[in-house]
């Protein structure tokens, strides 16, 4: 293994690494784990654009791909935090953008109405991230992952829900 | 048990620099199901894919995961590969570890459990992915193109060209458009109607387009390859084969008042009649809002007249259903109205400009039917109050154009020129006149524009004012223009004879009806939508659709032709082969536990699902399902996330694909 790359993100890097630092001496164990839903027209891209693009960003997301964001059953976020995940994303089209005219509005329309179910149910809902990415916004995908996971660092492990399973 | 392969691509140094491919390979292996895990150099080279296809020939690879960049990347690359060992494609995955890790991280350790986590998740959706196989569509090959202006007119040439037929649709009496009606066309100044009408009689010649004018599409199903669509004949009164244009009619018909809107209000028609000289087809209709035959029954002149017996007052609207493989939609524009009276809510009140209160505040193409030697003045220009020769003329730019707060907030495009030969023709037509032009910014970009501005300000004297007109009123029988001259940062007063306006373009009036029926998308200014504003900037997100000229966006002569000739060129493209491939990732219902509860019908945004009855022999029905269209479903997969019963599935990522990959990340 070589060193990490010198001439890009030596800002970012140096951020990264004390807070990485510092997190892995408090808690060394834990790390948030986040899964995120993505279509793949848009904020698959603009993941794909950070990347080529070298935005640095936490590790501590796994994407799953889906056509659209309209392809997005809610029982997808269930089954991800009964996974054991701490917290999810949500990301696709901008409205208006959908590579399929009009998926996205569907996916924001049943979002809010499951938000305010698991609302009702008590559910933290800081830890399910709702936000639309295109493919040109690599930089927004890097900063929405990196609050995630502040986010979730703030609230840590999802111990409720796993207790519930229990 | 599944035989999955794993191929760790290094990529160079740009994924094994950040991470430790060898264990996330190491790690791969131990995976259930996997039988082969290795880590190269370059996976997407020729050595790289042989080895690939080595490796299904020796181990019975039943799915391929390749770790590597994305799969926007090579994904392709990969599937073709697979496909010469005949697994299927869709039996081959890749993991981002690229720009979805080695790219993004600065922590090996890290990127190494998260390529290692990729990896996991494209293993373990692979084992649950399925053989697909693309869908075979047959292909109708007769074109349908809607709109008979130039951008039409060219795209129907040209596919008929290719050897096709072509249906072309016109809701006018004649084909020719608004190009018809202008004077001469910048920036070469070649006469409209001389370069435009060998056109328009080609395609009356050309026995492969089938013309329809003075008719509409009403209704249009299916999907590519195979539209069926309906066309409305309006009621033409006027039997096309018997009449030979001789004129006898409309030269006879009392009713002649009506104002032409080929000329733009300037000048008057009859009831019966062609809306210029040389129409194609050359047959009048009767216009039956106007005509006393259909207003009081009287009259019937026409019909005494006609020698040929061609006028038929009872003839009908008739509807002709036609099947086409592709549609060309070339709609052109209309004028934004700059009086009071807007046909659009969000206008409502631009009055600007007067233009309602003084007959000599005219649109730009009023001001084209003026100079034209066929318009109502035969190419003089005369002012329409009193038909006097106006001594000066204020031509004012941007009128509705990049304006947010009250008007249109793109630039029109095409004014700028029109304007500068408005104020050029002009100027060889009254030699003592005084153009004045009043500007925001000169935009001239294309071949010979911006000499041709440079002509009319340094050759033809047109006196170029930046800045806007705040004011006009009028005084005695003159108009007086007060505005801004921003470079000498002075008031200027300018008395006129008469103002042209360079009015925006808008789409034509009926365009979102038009999207609707044909089914494909709008943008925020009514304009239709390409599929892609640079790669694909002639098809719509609706396949077999594609669009010509000004109905995508303001457009002048040269790009409207070319932007056809390129809808054409496509639509031959789609009608090279007999039956055409669709990537099979598409909706499928599972009728035994569908409930039709018609939620899938209701969010498919491509009208790509419909009703099925299921009936036993006897021909009782049993029950009601969803079903997908094949040639319409686009794959997004709204529809599998909307039905409660879980009875459709989208092919590739079907639930538990989906819930396959989600399990993976659990269990690390």
């Amino acid at each position: 293994m070589s060193d990490a790359p010198p001439g890009y993100g030596a800002k970012e890097m140096s951020n990264e690494v004390k807070t990485d630092e510092t997190l892995a001496a408090t808690e060394k164990e834990w790390q948030p784990r986040i899964i995120a839903f993505v279509c793949n027209w848009c904020t698959y891209a603009g993941a794909d654009l950070a990347g080529t693009s070298r935005i640095v960003y936490e590790p501590h997301v796994r994407i799953i791909r889906l056509p659209c964001s309209g392809r997005i059953d809610v029982s997808f976020i269930i089954k991800a935090f009964e996974q054991g995940a701490d917290g999810v994303i949500v990301s696709g089209c901008h409205p208006g953008d959908c590579h399929y005219t009009e998926g996205n509005y569907h996916a924001r329309r049943r979002f809010a109405g499951f938000r305010d179910l698991l609302e009702f149910c008590g559910f933290d809902m800081s830890r399910v991230i709702f936000s639309w990415v295109s493919a040109a916004e690599g930089i927004k995908w890097a900063n929405l992952v990196n609050e995630a996971v502040a986010k979730i660092r703030e609230v840590g492990p999802f111990k409720e829900f796993q207790k519930l399973l229990a | 048990m599944s035989r999955v392969g794993v191929f760790v691509c290094h990529c160079g140094e740009n994924i094994a620099r950040m991470v430790d491919v060898a264990k996330v390979a190491e790690e791969s292996a131990k995976l259930p199901g996997v039988v082969l895990s290795v880590d190269y150099k370059y996976v997407c080279s020729d050595p790289g894919q042989n080895m690939i296809k080595e490796a299904i020939r020796e181990h019975k690879l039943d799915g391929v995961v390749v770790a590597a960049c994305s799969p926007q990347m090579h994904e392709p690359t990969f599937r073709a590969a697979v496909v010469q060992e005949k697994l299927n494609p869709y039996l081959c995955e890749m993991a981002n570890v690229r720009e979805h890790c080695s790219w993004v991280h600065l922590d090996p350790e890290q990127a190494t459990q998260k390529a290692i986590d990729l990896v996991r998740v494209m293993v373990e959706k692979v084992k649950k992915n399925q053989e697909l196989f693309p869908i075979k569509v047959p292909v109708t090959k007769r074109a349908l193109v809607i709109g008979g202006g130039i951008a039409g007119t060219q795209a129907a040439l040209d596919i008929a060209s290719g050897g096709h037929e072509v249906i072309l649709v016109e809701r006018e009496p004649s084909i020719g458009g608004n190009m018809a009606r202008l004077s001469e066309t910048f920036p070469t100044l070649d006469c409209s109607q001389c370069i435009l009408t060998p056109r328009m009689v080609e395609v009356a010649r050309q026995p492969r387009i089938t013309l329809y004018t003075y008719a509409e599409v009403d209704q249009v199903d299916g999907f590519v390859g195979n539209f069926k669509v309906k066309i409305r004949q309006k009621a033409k009164s006027v039997v096309a084969d018997l009449c030979n244009g001789c004129g006898d009619c409309w030269n006879k018909c009392p009713q002649k008042k009506i104002l032409s809107e080929f000329d733009a209000g300037l000048g008057r028609r009859t009831a019966i009649y062609v809306p210029f000289p040389q129409a194609v087809p050359n047959t009048p209709v009767i216009d039956r809002d106007t005509c006393l035959k259909f207003l009081k029954d009287k009259c019937g002149v026409c019909e005494k007249v006609c020698t040929r017996n061609a006028i038929d007052y009872t003839m009908q609207d008739e509807i002709i259903e036609v099947e086409v493989g592709a549609i060309v939609v070339a709609t052109g524009y209309d004028l934004f109205s700059v009086g009071r009276e807007q046909p659009n809510e969000r206008w409502k009140g631009y009055g600007e400009y007067n233009y309602d209160a003084y007959p000599d505040i005219i649109n730009g193409l009023q001001f084209e039917r003026l100079l034209s030697a066929s318009g109502p003045t035969q190419g003089e220009v005369r002012r329409p109050s009193d038909g006097k020769e106006p001594k000066s003329v204020v031509f004012i730019a941007c009128v509705g154009s990049r304006d947010p707060e009250k008007g249109l907030e793109y630039c029109s495009k095409i004014c700028c020129m029109y304007t500068a030969k408005h104020a050029m023709l002009y100027k060889h037509k009254v030699h003592d006149g005084q153009p004045y032009v009043f500007y925001m910014d000169i935009r001239a970009g294309g071949k010979n524009y911006e000499e041709f501005v440079r002509r009319a300000i340094e050759d033809d004297g047109v006196l170029y004012i930046r800045g806007r007109v705040s004011k006009i009123y009028q005084d005695g029988d003159q108009l007086v223009v007060v505005g801004a001259d921003t470079l000498s940062d002075s008031q200027v007063e300018i008395r006129a004879d008469m103002v042209v306006l360079a009015t925006a373009m808008v789409p034509h009036r009926d365009a979102y009806e038009l999207a609707q029926k044909v089914g494909m998308a709008c943008g925020a200014e009514g304009f239709y939508s390409e599929a892609h504003p640079k790669l694909r900037p002639v098809e719509t997100n609706t396949a077999g659709i594609y669009l010509a000229g000004a109905c995508q966006a303001p457009k002048d002569i040269p790009d409207a032709v070319a932007q056809a000739s390129a809808a054409a060129s496509k639509v031959q493209v789609l009608f090279s082969s007999d039956e055409l491939e669709r990537e099979p990732i598409i909706a499928e219902v599972n009728e035994a536990t569908c409930v039709h509860c018609r939620n899938c019908i209701r969010v498919c945004p491509y009208s790509a699902i419909t009703d099925k009855e299921i009936r036993d022999k006897q021909g009782n029905l049993i029950k009601m399902v969803a079903e997908v269209n094949k040639g319409l479903c686009m794959g997004c997969g709204t529809c599998v996330a909307a039905c409660p019963s879980k009875s459709i599935q989208l092919a590739g990522f079907n639930d538990e694909q989906v819930f396959a990959e989600i399990t993976a990340l659990g269990s690390g």
